[in-house]
């Protein structure tokens, strides 16, 4: 318990330092002002989110090789955890995209493969209320869980290639596009405190679906006497 | 090569059980017709408009009548109790799944040409001089669709809501097929028509990965 609880202050600490050094410590960016400045908060949510789905397609691979139930737990926790960084994304992007670009949404390869990713973990979470039994719901949604982010790859690159008219949009693109050195720094703390807050949620909605289960033997248990 | 054999005993069942009623054939070619008539009352498309709509239509068309035509794909096994036997006739279920995915490609094909014909009177588009490559497009296209979709309709058949779940599970998994093989058929049937050989090199690789995925993870879709 009490490593939660540690482990939670800090998520939280970090987050609050994050925003304090987004807006106070970063410099203004020339051109957008400090419209720039939710930038640390969506790609660090996006680099964190995909993380997230990343651990959720290595608990699904080790959950079909080595059937722990504790691997079911990770999926699921981590598929969730992903899907709300997904959605401030998709959420952060737009509020940035409007005064920048002028329009809320665009069909680019970036935003739709975000799009379509964020689809394709909805149908994961949708697809495990739909079976009942605990080990073939772990082992199905596991499985589809694994196709789908082999999907991803590939729905990202369709997209661009032959979907983007333009080339895709400079959103002062990763650490290789010169960014200012404060600012770098800033958005690699940002990077660090969405990484700590998902590990956090993470490790909650484990030790929360951990308990689920056992609510649910128990309960079979009480019925079967 | 039992894998092999095994597959085509496989696959003679399904085509069997198929043509003997023809259901799936008929009621996904009438879909796809009445999808096409529909369209082309929603958007009301000139000559020129036609021609940039209707390849992403024809593959949006296939890609939901698809989505029909797999539920019963495994839902038949279900219903009448065959797929442990089926697991007990077979070394590799691999075949099982190769031969279902064969059918459906062969099915999908087939309701295609059919409807290729009503395509191109109602969209005004010459298809004639394009037919061997477009053939292809529909080929490699439709493989993909099947093999994803044989694997989600495993999935979904044993799941509850299982006529609404597998829609939803397969069509986003299939953006990148619709993507590529509208805008490749796009092109094709374009007045400057070209090949897009990049394309039909990205829709077999999509068909390739599938199917390793499937090949590699099939056996625990089938789990009792």
């Amino acid at each position: 318990m009490g490593k939660r609880v540690i482990l939670g202050a800090v998520a939280i600490l970090l987050v609050i330092a994050a925003a304090y050094a987004s807006f106070y410590v970063a410099p203004e960016e020339r051109t957008m002002g400090v419209l720039q400045r939710i930038f640390y908060f969506h790609v660090a949510s996006a680099w964190a989110g995909m993380d997230a789905f990343l651990l959720c397609f290595i608990a699904n691979l080790l959950y079909v090789w080595k059937r722990g139930q504790k691997y079911d737990w990770l999926g699921v926790s981590s598929a969730e955890v992903g899907l709300v960084l997904t959605t401030v994304v998709l959420i952060t992007g737009p509020i940035w995209a409007k005064p920048a670009w002028g329009i809320y949404w665009t069909w680019d390869a970036r935003l739709t493969s975000t799009f379509v990713l964020w689809l394709l973990y909805v149908s994961y979470l949708l697809l495990r209320t739909l079976i009942e039994e605990p080990e073939r719901r772990a082992l199905l949604s596991a499985l589809f869980g694994i196709f789908a982010f082999i999907d991803v790859p590939l729905v990202f690159f369709s997209i661009r290639w032959w979907r983007t008219q333009h080339p895709a949009p400079v959103i002062m693109g990763g650490p290789g596009s010169g960014l200012d050195p404060t600012m770098n720094k800033v958005f690699l703390f940002s990077v660090l405190a969405m990484h700590v807050l998902a590990a956090f949620l993470i490790v909650e909605r484990y030790m929360l679906e951990k308990m689920r289960s056992e609510v649910d033997i128990l309960r079979r248990e009480a019925e079967a006497q | 090569m039992s894998l092999f054999s095994n597959t085509a005993i496989l696959l003679g069942k399904e085509l069997r059980t198929e043509f003997r009623s023809r259901e799936l054939l008929t009621t996904t070619a009438v879909f796809i017709l009445i999808v096409l008539v529909l369209f082309s009352f929603a958007i009301n498309p000139g000559t020129e408009e036609a021609r940039q709509f209707a390849p992403g239509l024809l593959w949006l068309a296939i890609l939901f009548a698809s989505s029909l035509m797999f539920q019963s794909c495994f839902l038949r096994e279900q219903t009448n109790d065959t797929l442990s036997s089926l697991r007990l006739a077979v070394s590799d279920p691999f075949a099982i799944f190769l031969a279902k995915l064969i059918a459906n490609t062969l099915f999908l094909l087939m309701t295609e040409l059919l409807m290729l014909p009503f395509f191109a009177i109602f969209y005004n588009i010459p298809l004639w001089s394009k037919l061997p490559v477009l053939i292809l497009v529909l080929f490699v296209g439709s493989l993909g669709i099947s093999i994803a979709g044989t694997a989600i309709s495993a999935i979904s058949a044993q799941a509850r809501m299982r006529e609404l779940l597998l829609p939803l599970l397969l069509l986003p998994l299939l953006t990148p097929v619709l993507v590529v093989s509208s805008l490749v058929t796009g092109s094709l049937l374009d007045r400057d028509p070209i090949v897009q050989w990049k394309g039909i090199g990205f829709l077999a690789v999509f068909d390739l990965i599938f199917l390793t995925a499937l090949w590699l993870f099939g056996e625990y879709l089938l789990e009792e």
